[in-house]
């Protein structure tokens, strides 16, 4: 898959520009987080792929964008190779998962600007996408586990309007799984592999965890070396 | 503590409020002693004195405020789907087994809500009085019959879904209020505090898609530029106000690419993205109605 890092419109800056500075971050901390942006320790690029950088929000967004570009990229499949007898209902709502990820995808992109990790190259060769159940089983698998990485990570984030923001994703994502889980198994849409049967809490999992199953399906190797996480 | 009691002061205006420039460290510093442990038994008077003393609408609500509001909401759903289920031919066979797994998780929101507030020293909320017609106590709303059998699907689950939806709304407006609580509370209580309602929250979302997918509309919240609501149910257009916003982070996000076009329709972009609702929006929502409102 091309990756896209290389485009960088205005109006990717621009809105940038208007994000930051809707967080609530003037525009000394731009400059300080624009120099982050150069030092070493940020966005590294490692000998097999990126590193989310020094911990702080903008590392977390980056874990985000990698997990949104992962999902959209895995829809944008599922549906130029639909599984065999797929029904147009579920055409449809794969669609539109589909088109939600990539707004996801496109979002972070512009929100993180120039401090955006570069376009990542899935590998999604152990996924047999004609056959439903495998298609599926691996929806399940992503939308599961983006769901727990969005409620695992939500602690380490510092400002609050990307917290909330978080908030407005995940509940997405989490829609997205009870569908695609109710599609499997019906009835299956919090069941207990995801969410504790004693508390009704939703599992949530860290940032090492999280990247250990998505570097399964990445070619690009996504690290968090700063959040206990080195790719293999 | 009855949560009820709260609303009812912050609806007043307060003359004797002299400390209103700083409301918010006003209520850090009052929660700094749920942090301590020898200072437990005086956490009910505290939070009291607290509220008292800041009910500007600027104020952080504390962390057991914020637990037991949404313990109130829990406490309307599970009371919602006890009902549900008890209620004779009501509920098809076919969604028997749905409809338990949500009420099922309900009650034990409402369980570990309870007990989350008692560890870190405050008082649980009582159980609200509550009008599933949305009658204000009057058994008269305009859900009326929502439990008999033969309304399952024009009445019970318009209501459940505006619930659920709801709910997924009112704790995703909670998230900041915690994170402002978070110097207060410790790294440890916020950590877990935080992750516990992010946790609840994905558990609503995962509810709103599931009665969602009965009812037969999209799993998610597919608005239009001028209106939230895609329910089709007028009288819940209240809950969906907001989520037909596009401007994300101040990004208007349908400016932004799509698969196959320049830019993002508005029914993808609203979709893609739940809103919050306050603490105050939600009470507006339901007191009066859902939950009835103490008469002064």
């Amino acid at each position: 898959m091309k990756t896209e890092s290389q485009e960088n419109i205005t109006g990717a800056n621009m809105a940038r520009r208007s994000f930051l500075r809707y967080a609530g971050i003037g525009a000394a901390s731009v400059g300080l987080l624009a120099t982050a942006a150069c030092h070493k320790d940020h966005k590294v690029i490692t000998s097999n792929g990126v590193d989310i950088g020094a911990t702080g929000d903008l590392a977390i967004l980056n874990y985000a964008y990698a997990l949104e570009q992962l999902e959209a990229a895995f829809y944008t499949q599922v549906i130029l190779t639909p599984y065999s007898g797929i029904s147009s209902s579920e055409k449809e709502m794969l669609t539109s998962i589909r088109d939600h990820e990539i707004l996801h995808r496109e979002f972070f992109k512009a929100a993180l600007g120039v401090n955006a990790i570069p376009g990542l190259t899935p590998d999604f060769s152990s996924i047999d996408f004609t056959n439903r159940a495998a298609t599926l089983g691996a929806a399940k698998a992503f939308e599961d586990t983006g769901v727990k990485a969005y409620d695992g990570a939500g602690y380490l984030i510092g400002g609050g309007v990307y917290l909330t923001l978080a908030g407005k994703i995940v509940s997405v994502e989490a829609r997205h799984a009870a569908l695609i889980s109710n599609l499997l198994v019906p009835g299956s849409f919090a069941a207990s592999d995801q969410v504790d049967g004693t508390n009704g809490l939703n599992k949530s999992a860290s940032i090492a965890e999280v990247l250990a199953i998505a570097n399964k399906y990445l070619k690009t190797k996504v690290s968090a070396s700063n959040y206990n996480y080195v790719a293999a | 503590m009855n949560l009820f009691n709260i609303i009812d002061e912050i609806e007043k205006i307060d003359p004797d409020f002299t400390d209103k420039l700083n409301p918010r460290r006003a209520a850090i510093k009052n929660i700094t002693s749920f942090g301590s442990k020898v200072a437990l038994a005086a956490v009910p008077f505290a939070l009291g004195t607290m509220i008292k003393r800041s009910v500007a609408q600027t104020a952080v609500p504390s962390v057991v405020d914020i637990l037991n509001y949404a313990l109130t909401l829990e406490y309307l759903e599970a009371g919602f789907y006890n009902a549900g289920v008890a209620a004779p031919n009501l509920i098809p066979a076919s969604d028997l087994n749905y409809i338990k797994d949500i009420q099922d998780d309900e009650n034990n929101h409402v369980t570990f809500l309870t007990n989350v507030i008692k560890s870190v020293g405050g008082t649980p909320a009582t159980v609200p009085a509550v009008d599933y017609t949305a009658g204000n106590g009057s058994g008269n709303g305009p859900f009326k019959g929502l439990f008999t059998a033969g309304n399952y699907n024009s009445l019970f689950l318009k209501v459940a879904l505006a619930f659920e939806d709801t709910g997924v709304r009112a704790y995703k407006g909670q998230a900041e209020n915690i994170l402002a609580n978070k110097a207060a509370a410790g790294a440890d209580l916020y950590k877990t505090v935080l992750t516990a309602a992010l946790s609840i929250h994905a558990v609503e979302a995962r509810h709103a898609s599931a009665i969602r997918q009965i009812i037969g509309v999209t799993p998610w919240i597919t608005s239009t530029a001028s209106k939230g609501n895609d329910t089709g149910v007028a009288l819940v257009d209240g809950n969906y106000a907001g989520e037909e916003n596009v401007t994300q982070g101040g990004v208007n996000v349908t400016t932004l690419k799509s698969y196959s076009a320049s830019t993002t329709s508005v029914a993808v972009a609203t979709a893609a993205f739940d809103e919050p609702l306050s603490m105050g929006q939600v009470y507006d929502l339901l007191l009066g109605s859902f939950i009835v409102k103490a008469t002064p």
